[in-house]
């Protein structure tokens, strides 16, 4: 397994062992954050989650879709330090709609099944993160990156 | 891991893995008494399941929207009812039932069984919590068997265990429940036996019924009932009933039928048969070593055990609080539809009197004391029917929570609520004086005369058709300037129902929810179709209780709101005359018997807003997103009008959210005008809720201290499907960036 694959297999275990992460977008200058439940796609193309339409990340996102997410394995101990792994991911955030949504959502629920009430909700909306590039970040300081083909 | 353990197998070690009541089972079985075939699905299996299907967090999420102490009963029983509703939705994934079926099959082949809830928290040496959780009496068929094992599962937290949660220790991490399924035997005659009564340490209780015991499990039949001395084992009195009903098993489930009458002159037991049931009892007390609850059966000859447990008085104990009357709202059909009888025929025409007959007397012509006097007497009049609508109306609303649950066990909704849609479209009082405004705020519409008139408030102008439907309105209903039920403040004029007439003939109106009248036909039609022949009829009638109980719970509290109308008329007339007396008197003018009166009428100072800013802080605490229950589909936004006292009503303007502590049936008149609805008393059944529903309004109830927190002016967006109410634009900028518009109820369906 070369490099490129070990980092790609590090962020993918990460992800499968992760249910949240922190978005972060951004309004007329101002940085916001907020948790989400996402979902990857293997090729880590793309990562989803679904937010209520009313919120305030969704109304950033729509403004400006440039936004981050950071998901990590940090767990309040001082051996995070150098345990564990952070990944950020960079991308595009777009509302997906239509018959679009229904194989993303079976995917979705397949991690987060308790959120199935959530999900189906009309006055919720499915993300779509595009991922641009990865910034992995392990044993402290050591900062891997890996760009994705647009 | 042990999936399914058969009576016979069961060790020393299981009591955990086949809870209380499998465990019981079994030791009796080994010791020679006996019971029915038995096999008990291990608790764990119930573990697997919500975890590999995702429910163990879905019912973390559900029990944690918000805190059990600011739940009302009402909001419990919707929690409890969305969580079996997972569970009837949620088939037992393949990798789990493969270990339940074959046994289950190889078993109870074509045998009809019972399936039985058995909770691990139960012992022979602990408490037991009887009524807590479900049992299922003559269940047949794979299929049908896996399905009630889920309905047992559910019942671990039905609205009486989560009432009853920190008694019992209920936990989503630790708790569990274990499931009995034994073969049915058809006993002819059963009852229970309570190897000491309840209610005197020296007595033991038998009771019987004819059939299968569960008409006096669930109260549908009366039993004999008789009282034994423990010592002597001698029977003490015997108290006979009108045994006119028994239940009998059918193709699939129970039935309750017309006793035979050759069997209805004789009691269930003789003489013998009674020393027999409670030497058994005895033993099995002597066994577990402590007083037994023990459910029996003859077939034939034959004495059978059903089941044994510790004798316990959750429901109706030392605790001081009222859970043991809020169980007792669990009313079964029969007893719902005489209660409805006494309702109909006696109790609303004897509100509607009382309210008529006080309405008669023209308090102005009254003495000042005669008036205190007659404060006093309506007071205590109102005192009673109040106490008489804790009594009968709130257990007659249960008939709408029966519906329900049958409801969803026979069609199994997604949406918890749909037969709700099944129950509207009836006539309403509320709604009929909703039509009756429109139609007066319809001719306001079309003369602007009229609605300058109106403006300026002068009656004498007024054209006298307009005017004598005004006063017709006004006799019936009230003039609107009144909080009948619960209020303080009387306006004296009319200016607010000027207002609001003008408000409403200013906007178009949407006529009550009409789109989902052919959609509840169909509901109709798929709900009784499920049923064949008596069943039908008996789902229809049961179909027809609801309905009739969904009205009543609208229309009494307008009964009530006419009596307390009546009480309130006379404190505003013995208001009217303190003013008067102090003006032209000073202080010692005032009649020292009607300041007593209303002195002792007095409702105390309002209490503060904690979430005001204190002098000294250097923060504020701000609200901007309000979780409750999702209590009617739809999402809209618009400035807040939070209605802190009746008179506030007038103020409200079309397109805004209407934001109260209770949603009361006198107010509903602006539902029409509203864009959403928010309450802060919780629940899917109350008013407020029945009534954005029938204007497919968005609604969200339950929201702690929601007048509190939310500004009249506050921009708001009421999120119906999830509960949510989400206060300020989107934050930063825009507040119309996410593609709401304000004002308006948005139809997010397929975007």
């Amino acid at each position: 397994m070369d490099k490129t694959q070990t980092i790609h297999k590090r962020i993918s275990e990460l992800f499968d062992s992760q249910n949240l992460g922190v978005l972060a977008t951004h309004r007329l200058g101002q940085p916001y954050a907020s948790l989400v439940a996402f979902y990857a796609t293997e090729d880590l193309k793309d990562l989803f989650f679904v937010t209520p339409k009313t919120t305030r990340k969704f109304s950033n996102l729509k403004a400006d879709s440039r936004v981050a997410i950071l998901i990590n394995s940090s767990t309040n101990q001082s051996v995070d330090f150098h345990r564990a792994v952070s990944v950020t991911v960079v991308g595009h955030a777009a509302e997906v709609v239509g018959s679009e949504r229904q194989p993303i959502f079976e995917q979705y629920l397949k991690k987060h099944p308790h959120l199935e009430d959530f999900v189906r909700s009309p006055s919720c909306a499915l993300i779509r993160v595009s991922a641009k590039s990865y910034f992995m970040v392990q044993n402290f300081q050591n900062v891997m990156e890996l760009h994705l083909n647009q | 891991m042990k999936w399914v353990i058969s009576a016979e197998n069961i060790q020393q070690d299981d009591l955990k893995r086949v809870g209380g009541k499998g465990y019981a089972l079994a030791l009796l079985g080994k010791n020679g008494f006996r019971i029915p075939e038995t096999v008990c699905i291990a608790s764990a299996v119930y573990k697997e399941y919500v975890a590999r299907t995702g429910l163990r967090e879905r019912i973390q999420l559900e029990l944690h929207r918000k805190d059990f102490k600011e739940m009302r009963w009402e909001e419990i029983w919707d929690c409890a009812t969305r969580i079996r509703n997972m569970f009837l939705r949620k088939p037992i994934p393949d990798s789990i039932a493969k270990h339940l079926s074959p046994v289950i099959q190889s078993r109870f082949k074509d045998k009809p069984v019972a399936v039985r809830s058995s909770a691990p928290e139960e012992d022979a040496a602990n408490a037991s919590f009887a009524g807590l959780h479900e049992s299922y009496i003559n269940v047949s068929g794979l299929d049908s068997i896996m399905e009630h094992i889920r309905k047992v599962w559910a019942s671990l937290w039905s609205d009486a265990a989560l009432l009853y949660r920190q008694e019992i220790g209920l936990s989503v991490e630790k708790s569990s429940m274990a499931v009995v399924i034994q073969a049915i035997v058809s006993g002819d005659r059963s009852g229970v036996a309570f190897t000491q009564n309840p209610n005197d340490p020296s007595q033991g209780v038998i009771e019987s019924v004819y059939g299968l015991n569960q008409g006096l499990v669930d109260g549908t039949v009366e039993p004999d009932r008789w009282i034994l001395d423990r010592r002597t084992q001698r029977i003490i009195s015997h108290t006979p009933v009108n045994r006119r009903y028994w239940i009998t098993p059918m193709e699939q489930g129970v039935q309750l039928s017309p006793l035979p009458e050759s069997k209805s002159q004789i009691p269930p037991l003789n003489a013998q048969e009674i020393q027999e049931v409670y030497s058994r009892a005895r033993r099995s007390e002597d066994f577990f070593a402590t007083p037994q609850d023990v459910e029996w059966t003859y077939e034939g000859e034959d004495l059978v055990i059903l089941q044994s447990r510790p004798i316990t008085t959750l429901s109706n104990g030392k605790s001081e609080d009222n859970r043991g009357w809020y169980l007792s709202l669990h009313r079964s059909f029969d007893n719902l539809k005489s209660l409805r009888e006494k309702i109909e025929a006696e109790l609303i025409p004897a509100m509607i009197a009382v309210a008529e007959e006080m309405a008669q007397i023209d308090l102005t012509a009254l003495s000042d004391q005669d008036l205190a006097q007659e404060i006093k007497r309506r007071w205590e009049t109102n005192h009673k029917w109040v106490g008489v609508y804790w009594d009968d109306f709130i257990p007659f609303a249960h008939g709408v929570r029966l519906f329900g649950q049958v409801y969803n066990d026979v069609m199994q909704p997604e949406d918890t609520y749909e037969f709700i849609d099944l129950l509207a479209q009836t006539k309403m009082a509320s709604l009929e004086r909703n039509r009756m405004l429109e139609e007066l705020a319809d001719r306001v519409r079309h003369d602007p005369q009229l609605a300058a008139q109106l403006e300026n408030g002068d009656h004498s102008k007024l054209d006298q058709g307009f005017l004598k439907d005004l006063e017709t309105f006004i006799q019936k209903f009230g003039d609107l300037s009144c909080a009948v039920t619960g209020g303080t403040q009387c306006v004296q004029d009319a200016m607010p129902l000027f207002t609001i007439l003008r408000e409403m003939a200013s906007h178009p109106i949407s006529p009550p929810n009409q789109r989902k009248s052919k959609t509840t036909d169909n509901l109709k039609e798929k709900f009784l179709g499920h049923f064949d022949g008596d069943q039908q009829t008996r789902a229809a009638e049961l179909l027809d209780l609801a309905r009739a109980s969904y009205q009543l719970r609208d229309d009494d509290n307008v009964y009530l709101g006419r009596i307390e109308a009546q009480l309130l008329s006379a404190i505003q007339e013995a208001r009217q005359r303190i003013h008067k007396q102090s003006q032209a008197g000073g202080k010692d003018s005032i009649s020292a018997d009607l300041k007593k009166v209303l002195d002792d009428l007095d409702h105390g100072p309002e209490t503060l807003n904690p979430y005001q800013k204190q002098t000294g802080q250097n923060y504020k605490i701000k609200p901007r997103q309000l979780v409750g229950q999702p209590a009617g589909p739809g999402i809209s936004r618009g400035k807040a009008r939070v209605i802190q006292h009746h008179s506030d009503l007038a103020e409200f303007k079309s397109g805004e959210v209407l934001i109260c502590d209770a949603v009361d049936p006198n107010m509903t008149f602006v539902v029409p005008l509203a864009s959403g609805v928010v309450e802060r008393r919780g629940g899917m059944l109350i008013h407020g809720a029945i009534i954005a529903r029938e204007y497919g309004l968005p609604c969200v109830t339950g929201i702690p201290d929601a007048t509190l927190l939310i500004q009249t002016g506050d921009e708001i967006t009421v999120d119906g499907y999830l509960g949510i109410v989400t206060l300020g634009g989107t934050g930063l900028g825009d507040p119309g960036a996410d593609g709401l518009k304000e004002n308006q109820v948005m139809d997010f369906e397929g975007t």
